[in-house]
């Protein structure tokens, strides 16, 4: 249960774009995340409430974007779906692939409000 | 990782960002800011500059990781022993509880340093960080940080570490590489340890530990050993004499390195390769 540690550091990025955007509150906050991240998108919401208490996101809603898993075969070259503990290329079953997607763990935008001439 | 030049943006991920341009009104007319970044972009920095002071240093770093129980303390006092005066070794220790591992090393008489992280079920990157002002780095040319003993965590956070090592012991199973995929698809070395029980188990099969780790695309090598018996012990310290001296090359070379694979992505890091530069000079003792 890594998810708070990694909750607590969104929650600094998220204070640190506030303060650079001069935001009163933050409403929305939008991540995207893979199978193969190591992290769990259920425990990142049970997380969130407690690692946003008394920051400028308190309240937020946490959207979070689930990817799948995507491989590119180095040997044919094909591109195909794959489970995130079996990167067989689809096509000809080589191992020999590259992850196309599906270990993001990224902080894809906020929504900010402000006050007028604040 | 790069936030800010947009390689991170895969084929993956890019449909999450159209019509969602930097400073766009939003119905509402709130402000959604797009931003792109790993979540984990402050372990990471930190985790560079222990990178840095490794290079600076000219110390190895490998990240041990595995189960607990699988015999990573007692795979470092045995390659301890083996290496001598060849190769100096000092030891980062995590566990939830007690000084025993660290103090298990430093009855080998290399420094060991122990970190508690309570009740985290992993090290970051700025415990590792604390815990190298309790060491000399001058005296170390490799330093193993070993982890605490947990499939899942410990991989979604970069320590500043060179390689990934990850134990399997043959009294688990040896489909754990298909079960843990995050951690061991991270692994730049695999090794599966306590061989000279293989004997009394007749439902671990090397061939098939290997087997499930191909399936994850990973090409890292395999090597079976035992601590214990000696068995196997040749190759895991000839790839440690070889990393360090790659190690020491890539210096030469103005360059660092990171494990394979970490959990941001590798299309993340595809713009600069494996290999980072770094003009960044900042050192403190």
């Amino acid at each position: 249960m890594h998810e708070l540690a990694v909750c607590q550091g969104l929650m600094s990025q998220v204070e640190q774009i506030a303060a650079r955007e001069q935001a009163d509150c933050v409403t929305l906050i939008r991540l995207s995340i893979g199978p193969l991240s190591g992290v769990e998108a259920q425990l990142l919401e049970d997380a969130f409430p407690i690692a946003a208490a008394g920051t400028v996101a308190e309240g937020a809603t946490l959207q979070i974007d689930q990817l799948g898993v995507r491989v590119r075969c180095l040997t044919c070259g094909e591109e195909s779906d794959a489970k995130a503990n079996r990167l067989l290329c689809g096509a000809c079953g080589d191992y020999r692939t590259q992850l196309v997607s599906g270990d993001e763990m990224l902080l894809m935008s906020v929504e900010l409000e402000r006050r007028e001439n604040a | 990782m790069c936030d800010t030049c947009g390689c991170n943006v895969t084929d993956g991920n890019r449909h999450l960002l159209e019509g969602d341009g930097k400073l766009a009104k939003t119905e509402s007319g709130r402000e959604a800011i797009s931003v792109l970044q790993g979540l984990l972009t402050e372990n990471d920095h930190i985790a560079a500059h222990n990178r840095e002071h490794f290079g600076q240093h000219k110390v190895l770093a490998l990240n041990l990781m595995s189960s607990p129980g699988s015999g990573k303390t007692r795979l470092l006092e045995e390659t301890i022993g083996a290496l001598g005066d060849e190769l100096r070794v000092a030891v980062v220790e995590g566990d939830l509880e007690t000084e025993n591992d660290a103090q298990r090393i430093r009855d080998k008489g290399v420094p060991a340093v122990q970190i508690t992280t309570g009740t985290a079920c992993h090290l970051d990157a700025h415990m590792v960080h604390k815990a190298l002002h309790d060491l000399n780095l001058d005296d170390i040319d490799i330093l193993f940080i070993e982890n605490v003993g947990n499939l899942v965590c410990p991989a979604s956070f970069d320590l500043g570490q060179h390689r990934n090592v990850t134990l399997l012991s043959v009294t688990e199973g040896d489909d754990k590489p298909a079960k843990y995929p995050v951690m061991f698809r991270a692994a730049d070395l695999m090794l599966i340890s306590k061989s000279d029980l293989l004997a009394m188990l007749d439902d671990f099969s090397p061939e098939n530990a290997e087997r499930h780790l191909r399936e994850l695309a990973n090409q890292a090598p395999v090597h079976t050993l035992s601590a214990r018996s000696g068995d196997g012990m040749q190759a895991w310290l000839d790839w440690l004499r070889r990393e360090h001296t790659a190690m020491l090359d890539r210096i030469e070379r103005g360059e660092t390195l990171k494990p394979a694979i970490q959990p941001d992505g590798q299309l993340m890091h595809e713009a600069h390769a494996h290999i980072h530069r770094h003009t960044h000079g900042h050192s403190h003792d």
